[in-house]
């Protein structure tokens, strides 16, 4: 597909480097020169130098053939008016807007229709969503959602201390005594795709496939006790902060902003009601412990520099706090800090990243090609959700008579609303949703790929 | 360094380069010179295996590919490229000191045309056409190919972007299209296009036998220059010459506006700043050499045929001769060696310091001279509606420097082997700017064979920096290059 990006930020930088290694033709358009030498270099694709809501700017780029314009400048009105611009011009182009002032967050839909969009992402609802699950999922890294809601892939550290360290694969059943799969392992910043046989060590973090019903049970055999979260500490109030809290204001659950600028404080006051906003600086600690973390069920970094969220973090886990959770800012840190307990990581950018590239695959979908990717174990793995049509060689046939390539993993089958972990004797069958693991290595865009 | 990376790109060049060697062996087969292709034969069976080898050693090479390793991987693979097809001309015996087979080899590459050779009616046919085919594939670049026909490196696809900078011509190197193997490909599907038309038309003329039509036209795709007849163009009739003179200013000018042209850009092509000075220069000088030279010639069409093709020739860097030229007045010589000297248009097969240079650098010195007068106005320098930016305009002028540096320094080096100055000069130049004669003992009737073993490998250098634009054949003398960090 021919895809025009507009914005060479962080996120275009990463949208860039996802589409282009998924073989588009892609046109990246930024004022800044420098931003596009660098582009250049790392990613093969085309670089236009120029405002992109330019109408000879988005024609120079190629707009009238083009299949899709993603616009992440780092303004929304610029980003609105880049796509009204390039929609003028091609009438049979999609576009895709970041938007990400809270304002505007009522009138998505009709801004929808009046600037002709495709799509709207925003980055920071989305990262308070994925946060707020996470909160009510006490125990799990991350968690990501397949096959409508019905399965998810979660992760978990295995804790020194847990039931979990040497036990072997085949006997996970009779430990957890529900039917979950274990599709990766990270350790040592290396993905490993396990067998049976494979034998799990303290610090590993783990990557499981288990039906919706199944997760509470998961936490209760594992000994992780799922109490329910009441008290939420948040610090810095950005917009990630706004929309969480909004959202676990509903929940019911009691929350503290703690933000260092006074004007931004009196602004989150007035909107939101409920929710207690301190005035301070979260660097300093006599203000953390004066304000109770260690009473915390949860803490949640959230300023803009990842340097203040990883030591807020530390310092929270230090102080027994049972449930942290950390924005990241840049994408590449996360592999490495991984190791340190900063409780679960979430970054803004790549959540909208993810989506966005789930929308490119949505749009080149042919017969069989994935219809959701999920990014796992720090972007090393992924898991792929496809529908197997007729098309698909090997219907009916049992998972260990087939041959598929190393790395892969079937992790779940759903057949008419019912979820299944699949062993050797499963099948998946025309209609079945298959969601399928792969380390980075492999590039699965049909099912038809994972076989030998 | 990422020395696997590069190791595995040397071998596909040398692979390529070895495939290439199969026509040479066929046509030697065909006229039966038997020891020609045998040593094309061995040659292309060791590069093969040494490609294989290499290929093997380097398999799991790391990411992680940087200017640096583009700007060296570059100047190697082109110094290997060099060494590896002199070998059948060595082994052969057809040339058969190392030095000046090397020489010839590296001239064919660099598209440079200056020969050693006195005789070259005496090579085998096979051993032409390979001299020849070096052109072809240098014209464009051979990077350039095999970024056109290899696999797309998966989720790697960025390095090869510092490769076609590194080998293309010009200061501002794009792309044609987003994806870089398609991009290379567009331009060596127009070369070949354009290469097919030049023989068809060459062929039309009924005395043209094919094998020096398509050597003819390879000389003139790749504006090398050399011919397979020892008096060169003259040999040929007329209507040869002026479709020699056609063909060489196309190819002499920007690619990139052949795809404005096919993209039915016309605004694009005509409204180019570089086309139209190209052309310019071209016409103007045309005009004055052929009021300098009438006297000499007999008819009007003769003395506009000879200043069309030689102006043609010297400014796209060719250097075909259809007459000799140092017999011309000094006046038709001077225009000639400033043509040398300003060369062909940026992304084109020729070489030289480009139009495209020559204008950014008067533009800038215009925009100097006017700040001495108003020391506060701020001013800067566009072409073709946009702006150029200052690293581009400074590397411009670095580049003026090393290049003047590498001219001068050659001159003084080759000096030591007691020709004239002119002919020094005009030697350095016409390596240095991949034309191939010069003036006076190395004018178009004779040879750089008079030249020492080491003046030959000076002017080798200067053939390899001219045409891959100095800086991936300096980087590879250059200490900071090799040291582990930097």
């Amino acid at each position: 597909m021919k895809i025009l990006i507009a914005g060479g930020g962080k996120v275009g930088d990463t949208l860039t480097r996802q589409l282009s290694a998924e073989g588009h033709d892609l046109t990246l358009i930024d004022c800044n020169a420098s931003v596009l030498e660098a582009a250049m270099d790392k990613y093969d694709v085309m670089a236009i130098q120029g405002n992109c809501a330019v109408k000879d700017v988005l024609i120079e780029a190629g707009v009238d053939d083009a299949d899709l314009l993603i616009a992440v400048t780092a303004t929304d009105e610029l980003n609105l008016l880049c796509c009204m611009t390039a929609h003028g011009i091609n009438k049979n182009l999609h576009t895709i807007a970041r938007i990400r002032n809270p304002e505007y967050r009522k009138q998505f839909y009709e801004m929808r229709d009046t600037f002709a969009l495709s799509m709207t992402v925003n980055p920071e609802g989305q990262a308070a969503e994925e946060i707020a699950r996470l909160i009510q999922y006490p125990g799990f890294l991350k968690l990501d959602t397949f096959a409508k809601g019905r399965v998810e892939i979660v992760e978990l550290r295995v804790l020194s201390d847990s039931k979990l360290v040497g036990a072997k694969l085949s006997n996970m059943y009779s430990i957890v005594k529900s039917k979950i799969l274990v599709c990766a392992v990270l350790r040592d910043g290396e993905v490993i795709m396990p067998d049976g046989n494979f034998e799990l060590r303290a610090d590993d973090r783990v990557f499981v496939t288990a039906s919706k019903s199944n997760l509470s049970d998961l936490l209760e055999n594992l000994g992780i006790i799922s109490r329910k979260v009441k008290r939420v500490l948040i610090c810095g109030g950005g917009k990630v902060s706004f929309y969480l809290a909004g959202r676990l204001e509903k929940a019911g659950v009691s929350v503290k902003i703690i933000e260092k600028d006074p004007a931004r404080c009196e602004e989150l006051a007035q909107q939101l009601e409920n929710t207690t906003i301190v005035l301070g600086d979260i660097s300093n600690r006599t203000l953390l412990e004066s304000e109770g973390i260690s009473n915390y069920d949860a803490v949640v970094s959230l300023t803009g520099m990842d340097e203040v969220n990883i030591i807020t973090s530390l310092y929270a886990h230090i102080s027994g706090v049972r449930h942290v959770i950390t924005k990241m800012g840049r994408v590449d840190n996360s592999s490495f800090l991984g190791s340190l307990p900063i409780g679960s990581v979430v970054c803004p950018k790549e959540l909208c990243c993810n989506n966005i590239v789930r929308y490119v695959r949505a749009m080149g979908n042919q017969t069989g090609a994935a219809i959701a990717v999920h990014f796992i174990a720090d972007g090393m793995a992924e898991a792929v959700e496809f529908v197997a049509d007729e098309s698909v060689k090997n219907c009916g046939v049992p998972l260990k008579d087939l041959k598929l390539k190393p790395n892969i993993l079937v992790s779940c089958i759903t057949r008419g609303g019912k979820t299944e972990i699949p062993d050797g004797n499963s099948s998946f069958n025309v209609g079945d949703t298959v969601v399928v693991v792969t380390n980075s290595n492999n590039s699965v865009y049909k099912l038809d790929d994972i076989f030998e | 360094m990422n020395y696997r990376m590069m190791g595995k790109i040397i071998s596909q060049t040398l692979a390529f380069e070895a495939a290439f060697m199969i026509v040479p062996v066929i046509i030697c087969a065909g006229e039966g010179a038997g020891r020609t292709m045998l040593s094309f034969l061995i040659t292309m069976l060791a590069t093969l295996g040494v490609a294989g080898v290499l290929f093997f050693l380097c398999k799991n090479a790391k990411k992680g590919f940087y200017a640096r390793e583009g700007l060296v991987c570059v100047g190697l693979s082109w110094l290997i490229m060099s060494l590896v097809g002199c070998i059948p001309f060595c082994a052969s015996g057809e040339i058969p000191k190392f030095i000046d087979a090397f020489f010839e080899t590296a001239s064919g590459f660099t598209t440079t045309g200056s020969s050693i050779l006195s005789d070259i009616e005496a090579l085998s046919k096979g051993a032409l056409y390979w001299r020849s085919f070096t052109h072809w594939v240098g014209g464009m670049g051979v990077l350039v190919f095999l970024l056109a026909v290899a696999p797309r490196e998966k989720k790697n696809g960025g390095f090869t972007m510092h490769l076609l900078r590194a080998e293309s011509p010009g200061p501002i190197v794009g792309k044609l299209v987003p994806k870089i193997k398609q991009s290379a490909m567009i331009l060596y599907i127009l070369y070949i296009i354009l290469t097919l038309l030049d023989v068809i038309f060459l062929v039309l003329d009924p005395e043209m036998p094919v094998f020096d039509a398509v050597c003819t036209a390879f000389g003139t795709a790749g504006t090398g220059g050399f011919s397979v007849r020892n008096i060169g163009l003259s040999y040929y009739s007329p209507y040869v010459q002026n479709v020699c003179t056609v063909f060489m200013l196309l190819f002499g000018a920007n690619f990139t506006c052949y795809y404005f042209l096919l993209m039915r850009n016309f605004k694009g092509f005509f409204r180019n700043t570089e086309i139209r000075a190209y052309f310019g220069w071209v016409f103007i000088s045309t005009v004055m050499v052929f009021i300098n030279i009438r006297s000499l010639y007999d008819t009007a069409e003769e003395a506009v045929r000879h200043a069309a093709f030689q102006v043609a020739s010297i400014t796209t860097t060719t250097g075909f001769a259809s007459t000799d030229f140092d017999t011309w007045p000094t006046l038709s010589k001077s225009i000639l060696l400033a043509m040398m000297f300003i060369g062909a248009c940026a992304g084109s097969t020729g070489g030289g310091f480009k139009v495209q240079r020559v204008i950014l650098l008067v533009k800038d010195l215009r925009r100097n001279i006017h700040q001495v007068l108003h020391p506060n106005e701020v001013r800067t320098v566009s072409m073709d509606d946009q702006r150029v930016s200052e690293k581009v305009l400074k590397n411009t002028g670095m580049y003026l420097i090393a290049y003047v540096l590498i001219i001068v320094i050659s001159t003084l080096l080759i000096s030591v082997d007691g020709f004239t100055l002119t002919t020094n000069i005009s030697a350095v130049a016409a390596c240095t700017n991949n034309i191939g004669p010069g003036f006076e003992q190395v004018g178009p009737t004779l040879n750089y064979a008079g030249y020492s073993a080491f003046s030959k490998l000076v002017l080798i250098g200067d053939m390899l920096a001219g045409r891959l634009e100095i800086f991936p054949i300096l980087v590879l003398f250059s200490r900071s290059t090799w040291k582990k960090s930097l």
